[in-house]
């Protein structure tokens, strides 16, 4: 049906017009959601090297490990990943799966290198032994999702 | 209670050497200031001057304490004159207080300190700006100058050796003390002179250093070749090195929070001295230092530095004792940015 009265054909053209930029609004959104740092960070783990990820924590049987993890975390890393690794604005969650599920090794690397080019600063300034007690911490995490998720009742 | 310097010292005077100093800091003063010696105020002036840059660091890191959101623990190198390759953590600021105290030979020993504003712009550029005073005994206390100094990663990764590119503009006096680098055939005798003398003269540098520094098995060893050249052109470019090696005294961290805990104190040593310029490069007329280093890195934000440094030859001051205290505030730059009207 054709509408030849102005103030309809006027109207669809501004309602097409809003829902054109509309959907560049929309598509630009996910496109920064894509560049976002977070996955810029996250896409760092990928690129970790082969014999770095495979490096196991020497620490794993330490039973302080954890502890000691927890207060250098705090001390270091949560003023840009929050307390809880729940991530903020300057910095990602490290409670994410591409974290948690990421080999010691990699987390390892990640630690000692850093990610400069998006802010995550060089942390070899701890000693290893240090950033292998971090490491455990952060994957006590996983540990404890896992420990919660096979004590409830199906 | 007040030595009689001070007590001689009218209100009026006291006035008026601020005045001095704000003209002096400002760059207008031009007239010579021989009489600061004969001034029956000089002791009380530099009790003034050392509590005025006390009370400068103390305002600054209240004013940052009390808006802050969180101190930052910080693993500050114990180095004074080295670099390690270790940035600022981006958006954090470290205000840091500095002391020198040097005997000198033929002069004055002096206390020269200095205050350091240094802040992570991101995770590869850091910026810090110093503000250089000294006091010398029998003497005077003056502000000798200020200097600007970012440091460049320009790796990404952590490599086998990791270098730092250094640039500072340095603006002062030949009065300056601090001594935080030696270059060139820089010698004890340079502080000989009074003040009043030195400070006639000021320097426009541009110091560019390399800083290559490795950790292994925490083991911090650093290298820092350094090429200055004053915009004067009649200068020749000169050299000087800074070496430095540290270590923690613990490796593992403690699982309970603690202030005496062994990994929060670093040992080492560090070197530092002039080669020469272009025209006579090499050690002929040139000081070098050797100087133990310690740091105390407490939970609570501050990083507590000590070293005494030791001149190696006749042409170097026999004593450098220097000690510091920083606290690193993180969340500087956000905190910044929210009173400009930044989104959170």
């Amino acid at each position: 049906m054709k509408t030849n009265h102005p103030r309809i054909r006027s109207a669809s053209v501004a309602i097409l017009t809003l829902a054109a930029l509309f959907a560049v609004d929309v598509s630009s959104v996910l496109a920064q959601t894509d560049n976002s740092p977070s996955a810029k960070a996250y896409a760092a783990l990928t690129k970790v090297p082969e014999k770095a990820r495979g490096r196991r924590n020497p620490l794993e049987s330490d039973t302080d490990a954890v502890a000691a993890g927890g207060k250098l975390f705090e001390q270091h890393c949560a003023e840009c990943h929050g307390l809880k690794a729940e991530g903020t604005k300057r910095a990602p969650s490290l409670l994410k799966p591409e974290v948690q599920q990421a080999p010691p090794g990699t987390i390892f690397w990640i630690l000692t290198n850093g990610v400069v080019r998006h802010g995550m600063p060089v942390w070899s300034k701890l000693p290893e032994p240090q950033r292998w007690q971090i490491v455990a911490f952060l994957k006590s995490f996983r540990a404890s999702n896992v420990s919660q998720s096979s004590t409830v009742p199906r | 209670m007040p030595d009689s310097g001070y007590a001689a010292c009218s209100v009026t005077n006291r006035v008026q050497w601020f005045k001095k100093s704000a003209r002096h800091v400002l760059g207008l003063h031009r007239r010579r200031h021989s009489k600061a010696s004969r001034n029956p105020c000089s002791l009380a002036e530099a009790q003034l001057a050392k509590r005025f840059l006390c009370a400068l660091t103390l305002v600054s890191m209240s004013i940052l304490a009390l808006f802050s959101p969180t101190p930052a623990v910080a693993q500050e190198s114990p180095y004074i004159v080295t670099y390690d390759h270790y940035l600022e953590e981006p958006g954090s600021l470290e205000v840091e207080y500095f002391s020198t105290f040097g005997t000198q030979r033929g002069g004055n020993d002096f206390v020269a300190p200095w205050i350091e504003f240094e802040y992570g712009v991101t995770a590869w550029w850091t910026t810090e700006v110093y503000l250089d005073g000294q006091a010398t005994f029998n003497d005077s206390t003056l502000f000798t100058g200020y200097r600007w100094e970012n440091r460049f990663r320009p790796l990404q990764d952590e490599h086998f050796i990791n270098p730092i590119i250094y640039i500072e503009y340095e603006q002062i006096s030949e009065a300056d003390k601090i001594i935080k680098e030696v270059e060139g055939h820089d010698v004890e005798s340079d502080h000989g002179d009074p003040n009043a003398a030195l400070r006639q003269n000021h320097n426009h540098e541009l110091e560019f250093k390399i800083l290559l520094s490795k950790t292994f098995k925490g083991w911090n060893v650093a290298v820092n070749p350094l090429a200055t050249k004053n915009f004067s052109p009649s200068n020749p470019w000169e050299f000087g090195y800074a070496i430095g090696a540290s270590h923690p005294l613990a490796l593992k961290a403690s699982p309970t929070r603690c202030n005496f805990c062994r990994e929060n104190f670093i040992a080492g040593v560090e070197m530092y001295g002039g080669l020469g310029h272009t025209q006579s490069f090499g050690l002929h007329d040139t000081s070098h230092y050797l100087a133990p280093v310690a740091a105390w890195n407490l939970p609570s934000g501050w990083t507590f530095r000590l070293s005494p440094g030791f001149g190696l030859n006749d042409n170097s001051h026999r004593l450098l004792l220097r000690w510091g205290v920083s606290r690193e505030f993180s969340g500087f730059g956000e905190m910044v940015s929210h009173l400009f009207g930044g989104h959170r």
